[in-house]
Parts: structure tokens; C-alpha cells; sequence
């Protein structure tokens, strides 16, 4: 075995250096968002059993919908389900604080808020949780874009924003 | 050094050749479904021609996932790396029968998974997420495909031990090192999906068990999932770094360079699988911006490889006369399809790249996460970078393997450009509609909930897809006139394989050694997977029962 040392050629080694560089500050930039700025991605949040969650009268998704639970803030329990989101409509004021607990209670689907920061993929057996704040009235669509069956194109439904 | 002597003998030349006619097969039936989805987009809704033949656009975009992404990747792959093996070491495959046994393996899966999916009984796209539930052959037939590829680079191995035992202390020639290494990287990668398949999905679906946990399925689909794309890449990156340069009268720029990176993607591409699943509800937060940050760090061997590639590219065309510190990329020779379709490949591949970076920034990936943004990513990867570049290496193998002259190159070069620039189009269109918020996997022609300001960039998703279609064609017209035309080549094609311009025998020992790197590797997986994984099935929740949605 012969102990040659590996050779670089001298730009090649800054563009090594340069690279380095490059993927550090990224990693920076993402560390910053994550826990200086608080935009978060989902983290477990509790297990529900799919075959029930839906009639279990215990369980917050056998009557999905919004509630408030302190003034502005709300709690929003949506029952994803091929191929439609219970409720299909929610109404909050502008400036509102909710939280969305959302499940699926047969396959995969994806609860997409447009123009929000809201889009997590929903697994039966699972909760995925995430807030978001209202601050412009409008009307929002969250949509499905986990296929989920050949009615999949008509999955959405509505968060009305009111001045 | 004049070592292009070796060739492989007729029933080598026969086996590799089997291999890129099952791929191009599956390509040309995978690809037709793309234009028509394009189509869709933009309005243009092809489908009830094809009842009763194709029921639904799911069944179509399963057909194209499935032979786009698993078949035409992996059978292109395997005989590519089967060639670059025999070729490479200059001698032939210590068991052929191994390799062959392989080979029936994966064309009786690909059979078993083929049926149900054109009975409509598969219908459950290329990532198979249960709780949908496929006929149980779906999942057995896709199984024996990557068992099959086992068992081709099982034989791999033994080759290159027998080389090995036969030139002690001598460097592995590069392009069967980052052969096999690919295969390496290839088993170690699919250990996730054979664990779903046959601890959840082939029992579920043959009824042994009632019920599956769809979160633990999709971390072992993706501990699969993104290495795969790796071993797409690293092929088309073996030509890019070993012959390309040949091919444009140039030398490989560094030989050890090339080593390293190779090494770097095998420690690096399978524990970051978690870059898949950000958006997941099942797993830690934490344990997300972990593989977020190491996600970054398989960029520095892709930037590596752009630096050496380039360079190796701008010394061949600086002898050819090039000048300037751009203008020499104009004395390449693009008059040439191979290069010119790997030159193209190679630059969408990097606006790819680019788009990857993006995808993978952790909380970005809530914005992008599902939207055509995804597909409009990986069509300049895989469906560009790779691809183009293995049509590209098929305009010289395939004279080479059938002793046939390339039939009119003047149209495999136009195919070249048309690919390019219809993906421009229509990669650029999905990019923002992604962006916009626009859904994935959805035929979107059919929303209800599509406004008016996406119609614009929904059409040029079709024109793009129009332009690529006719590019399709023009690639199958060549291939299928060069297999048929009478016009023998006057010697041998000459396999472009570059020298070094360091002697390879100037390349450090410890990149030519297997243990330590492989057992980093796996040390590197069981740091990165293995408390989630452990919580993940400790906690297993066996709740989901089957449902067929289509
Ligand atoms: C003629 C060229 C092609 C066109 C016009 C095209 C078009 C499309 C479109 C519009 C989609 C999105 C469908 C949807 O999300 O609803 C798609 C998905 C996809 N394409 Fe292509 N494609 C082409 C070639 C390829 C090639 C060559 C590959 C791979 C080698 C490929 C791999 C894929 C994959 C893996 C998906 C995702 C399937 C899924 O979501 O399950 N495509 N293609
Ligand atoms: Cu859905």
C-alpha cells in the first residue's frame, strides 16, 4: 500500500472552502426561522384509533368543528374523510388564534390552508397539530394534495375570514 | 495505458442489452401518461378516450410513477452497472448465471406488478401509502424487483473480489468502483421498503393481518426514499465524471475527488430520510431539523461534483481550442447527442439542485410541501439530469452493444434540445404553481377550488408537456431505427472512458478501502434513525384496516 496524500488543486480547494461555507449559512438560516422566528413543523401529538375516532362520542372528532376557548381563540377539530373535510366551512374574525387538531379516519390525506403557513399531511391514527393567526379577512380554501382516492380533485373546503 | 482493448463478449454485450429494452419499454409506456397529465392541467382532459383501457388518472399516474421512476430507473441502472462492472475490471462476471438469475427475478416481479396495476387493482401511485390497500402481487411483484437487483449485485461482488484477488494492491479502475459502490448504496437503501413489505404490506394485503400502522410505514418508506434518488444519480454521475470528459476530449480532473464524493454519498444519503416526512404528525420536530441539517450536508459532494465535472469539462475544451473564461463551453463538441443531451441534463440537473436546497430548507417545505412545486423538482432531476443523461449514454452504448450505427443523430440531437426545452416550460410552470399553492397529484383540470390566475401557467404546463412528448418520440424513434437499420459500424464503438490527469496510481489507499466507510455509513444510520425508529415501533399502533379508494 503506498501512504500517497490526497491532492487538490488550489481552486478547487477554495471552491471546497466556499461550499462549506455556503451549507453552514444555510443551516443557520433554517436554525433561525425554526427557533428564533417560531415557525414550527408538526410534532406527535396524540393517537386516536381511526376505526372509532369518528363515533366515539369521547372523542372531540365525532362532533368536528370550531370552538372557542378563550376570547379570539379557537380550537378546530377537522375529520378529514374520502372525500370531503368535516366541517366544510368555518367562520372566525380577523385576528383570530386557531389551532387545527386534524385526523383522518380512513386513509392519507394532506390539510392544505392556502396563503397561510398551514399544510401538514394527515395519517390515520395520528393528530396533526398546528396554529396559525388570522390577520387579514378573506377567504381561505384548504384543499387536499395527498392523493386519496379517485375523488381527491374535490376535497377542499373553506375558512372565512370576517372584518 | 492504451487499455481500450477489453470488450465485452456477444452474450455480455446480449445480457447488458436485455436490460436497456426492458427500461426502454417501460419508459415508453411510462412517459405517454405524462403529456396526458400535462394535458389535463391545461385543460385538455385525454382520458375517457382511453376508457375502457385505463379507468382513471390514478391508474395512468401510478403507470407513470411506476415505470418512469422504479422501472426504467432501476433496469437502465442495473445493466448500465453491469457494463461499467465487466468493462471496468476487464474481465468477465465471476458467476453470470448469479447475474442472470437476478435479471429473470426482476422481470417476474415487474410481470406480478404489472397485472393488477393495468386491472385497476393497484391504483395506489409509486409511494404505495397504506392504509390504501393494492392486490397483495402489487406489493410481491415490486419486491421480487429489488430482490432481483440484489442478487445482480451479489454478483457484482464476487466479480470484484475475484479482481480484486487477482490485482492485489492495484486502485479499482473508477467506473467499477462507483459501480459497485452504487450497488452498496443500493442495498443498504432498501432495507426500509423490504421491512414495510414484508412486515406490514404483503401480509396486510395477502389478509395474514387485519390491520397496518400507516405513520411506521411511511418512515420506512422514506429511510428508502430518498437514497433512491441517489441511486438514480450516482449512474448518471459515473458518466458524468468518467466519460463525459472523454467524450469531449478531455480528462478526468481528479481522480481521488471523484472517490470522495462517491464515498460522501454513500455515508451520507440514507439518514436523512426525514426531509420526506417534515410535515408529518408521527415524528419529533427535533428529530426533523436533524436530518434537515444533514440533508445540507450531501450537498458539499454534488457541489464537489460540479466544480470536477466542470473543470474535467473545461480542460477538453480548451485543447479543442476553446478560450474565454464562458466562451469554451462553445467549443464542445454539442454537435455530438450523447454529449450534447448530457450537457443539457447536467444543466437542468443543477436548477434542480437549486430547487432541492429550497424544498429541503425544513420550514420552506410547509410552504412547498405536496404542491406541483414537487414534481416540477424532481422532473429537472430525474426526469431530466437522470434521464436524459441515460438517453444520452444509450446514443453510443447501444451502436456499441448491437454494432449498430446511431440511426440519424441529427434527430437525436433535436431530441436532446426539445427535452430540454420543453422541461424548461414545463418545469417552470409547475415550480410556480407550486408556489401559488397549487396541489400535486391532482388533476387539477377537475378542481373545483382552481382560480382564475392559475390557468395561465397550467397551460404551459401542456405546451411542456406537448414539447416533451414529441422529444419521447424522437428518442424512440432512434433507438427503435438503430436497432433495426442494416448500417453496421465500421469497428467497434469506442467506450468513452476517461483517463485521470493525476495517474490513478497516485490515488490514496484509504479511497480504495471498503470497511471503514461502510460501517461509518451504518454507524452514521443507526445515530440518525435508530431512537425513532425504536419509539416508532415500540409504539406501534396497529389500527388501520385497508381501504380501496379508486
Ligand atoms: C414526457 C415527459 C413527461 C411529462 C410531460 C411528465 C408529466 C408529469 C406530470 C404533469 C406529473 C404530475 C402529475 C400529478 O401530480 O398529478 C408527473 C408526475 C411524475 N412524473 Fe412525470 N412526466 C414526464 C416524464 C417523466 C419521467 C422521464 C420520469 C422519471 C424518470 C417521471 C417521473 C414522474 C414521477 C415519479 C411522478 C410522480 C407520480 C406521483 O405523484 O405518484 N416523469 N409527470
Ligand atoms: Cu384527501
Amino acid at each position: 500500500m503506498s501512504t500517497t496524500s490526497l491532492h487538490v488543486h488550489p481552486y478547487e480547494k477554495r471552491w471546497i472552502i466556499f461550499s462549506i461555507v455556503l451549507l453552514i449559512v444555510f443551516t443557520a438560516a433554517v436554525a433561525i426561522a425554526a427557533f428564533a422566528l417560531g415557525i414550527q413543523v408538526p410534532s406527535p401529538e396524540q393517537r386516536v384509533d381511526p376505526r372509532t375516532v369518528a363515533v366515539d362520542p369521547n372523542s372531540p372528532w365525532s362532533n368536528p368543528g370550531l370552538r372557542e376557548i378563550a376570547p379570539g381563540r379557537y380550537e378546530a377539530y377537522i375529520l378529514a374523510q374520502t372525500w370531503q373535510f368535516q366541517p366544510r366551512e368555518i367562520r372566525v374574525p380577523v385576528g383570530s388564534r386557531v389551532t387545527f387538531y386534524v385526523t383522518s379516519k380512513d386513509v392519507q390525506h394532506t390539510f392544505k390552508i392556502q396563503d397561510t403557513n398551514i399544510n401538514v399531511q394527515v395519517v390515520p391514527g395520528q393528530v396533526s397539530k398546528l396554529t396559525v393567526t388570522f390577520k387579514k379577512p378573506g377567504t381561505y380554501p384548504f384543499i387536499c394534495s395527498e392523493y386519496c382516492g379517485v375523488g381527491h380533485a374535490g376535497m377542499f373546503g373553506q375558512i372565512i375570514v370576517t372584518p | 495505458m492504451t487499455a481500450q482493448t477489453y470488450s465485452l463478449s456477444p452474450k455480455e454485450k446480449s445480457f447488458v442489452s436485455w436490460h436497456l429494452l426492458v427500461a426502454m419499454v417501460a419508459l415508453a409506456l411510462g412517459t405517454l401518461f405524462g403529456p396526458l397529465q400535462a394535458f389535463e392541467h391545461a385543460g385538455l382532459n385525454l382520458y375517457p378516450f382511453l376508457q375502457p383501457l385505463i379507468k382513471s388518472y390514478y391508474q395512468g399516474l401510478t403507470l407513470h410513477g411506476v415505470l418512469n421512476a422504479l422501472v426504467w430507473t432501476t433496469f437502465f441502472i442495473t445493466g448500465f452497472l453491469t457494463f461499467n462492472v465487466i468493462y471496468g475490471l476487464k474481465r468477465p462476471l465471476r458467476y453470470p448465471t448469479l447475474n442472470q438469475v437476478g435479471f429473470w427475478l426482476m422481470i417476474v416481479g415487474l410481470v406480478m406488478a404489472a397485472i393488477p396495476i393495468l386491472l385497476n387493482k393497484a391504483s395506489v401511485l409509486y409511494t404505495f401509502y397504506p392504509p390504501m390497500k393494492a392486490h397483495w402481487a402489487y406489493y410481491v411483484g415490486l419486491t421480487l424487483v429489488v430482490v432481483g437487483s440484489w442478487v445482480e449485485g451479489y454478483g457484482f461482488y464476487f466479480t470484484y473480489a475475484a479482481w480484486r484477488k487477482e490485482n492485489p494492491g492495484e486502485r479499482t479502475p473508477f467506473i467499477a468502483f462507483a459501480s459497485v459502490l452504487t450497488m452498496v448504496l443500493w442495498q443498504i437503501a432498501t432495507l426500509g421498503v423490504a421491512v414495510e413489505m414484508l412486515t406490514m404490506l404483503i401480509p396486510w394485503s395477502l389478509g395474514l393481518i387485519e390491520t397496518v400502522d400507516p405513520q411506521l410505514a411511511r418512515t420506512y418508506f422514506w429511510f428508502t426514499g430518498h437514497p433512491l434518488v441517489y441511486f438514480w444519480l450516482l449512474p448518471a454521475y459515473i458518466s458524468w465524471y468518467a466519460m463525459l470528459p472523454k467524450q469531449v476530449g478531455g480528462k478526468m480532473f481528479s481522480d481521488s475527488l471523484a472517490r470522495l464524493a462517491f464515498w460522501l454519498f454513500l455515508l451520507l444519503s440514507v439518514p436523512l430520510g426525514f426531509h420526506h416526512q417534515y410535515v408529518d404528525p408521527g415524528v419529533p420536530a427535533g428529530w426533523k431539523f436533524v436530518h434537515a441539517v444533514l440533508t445540507f450536508s450531501v450537498f458539499f459532494p454534488s457541489l464537489l461534483t460540479a466544480f470536477t465535472v466542470i473543470a474535467s469539462l473545461e480542460y477538453g475544451a480548451r485543447k479543442n481550442g476553446g478560450t474565454g473564461l464562458f466562451r469554451w463551453v462553445l467549443a464542445l463538441p454539442w454537435r455530438d447527442p450523447s454529449v450534447a443531451a448530457q450537457l443539457l441534463a447536467g444543466l437542468l440537473f443543477f436548477f434542480g439542485g437549486i430547487g432541492g436546497l429550497a424544498n429541503a430548507a425544513y420550514n420552506v417545505n410547509l410552504e412547498l410541501h405536496n404542491t406541483t412545486f414537487v414534481p416540477g423538482h424532481f422532473h429537472l432531476t430525474v426526469a431530466t439530469g437522470v434521464t436524459l443523461t441515460f438517453m444520452g449514454v444509450s446514443y453510443w452504448l447501444v451502436p456499441y452493444l448491437t454494432g449498430k450505427k446511431l440511426w440519424k443523430p441529427d434527430l437525436a440531437r433535436w431530441q436532446a434540445w426539445l427535452w430540454f426545452i420543453g422541461m424548461i416550460i414545463f418545469s417552470n410552470a409547475m415550480h410556480v404553481l407550486g408556489i401559488l399553492g397549487a396541489p400535486r397529484r391532482t388533476p387539477l383540470g377537475d378542481a373545483p377550488y382552481v382560480p382564475a390566475e392559475w390557468n395561465s401557467r397550467l397551460l404551459q404546463v401542456g405546451i411542456g408537456g406537448g414539447i416533451l412528448f414529441i422529444s419521447a418520440i424522437l428518442y424512440f424513434a432512434v433507438m427503435i431505427g438503430t436497432a433495426f437499420s442494416k448500417v453496421k459500424v465500421e469497428k467497434e464503438v469506442e467506450v468513452p472512458v476517461a483517463e485521470a490527469l493525476q495517474p490513478v496510481s497516485q490515488t490514496p489507499a484509504w479511497l480504495d478501502r471498503w470497511a471503514p466507510w461502510v460501517y461509518a455509513a451504518l454507524a452514521l444510520i443507526v445515530i440518525a434513525y435508530g431512537p425513532q425508529l425504536y419509539e416508532q415501533i415500540r409504539n406501534i399502533s396497529l389500527t388501520s384496516p385497508g381501504f380501496r379508494v379508486w
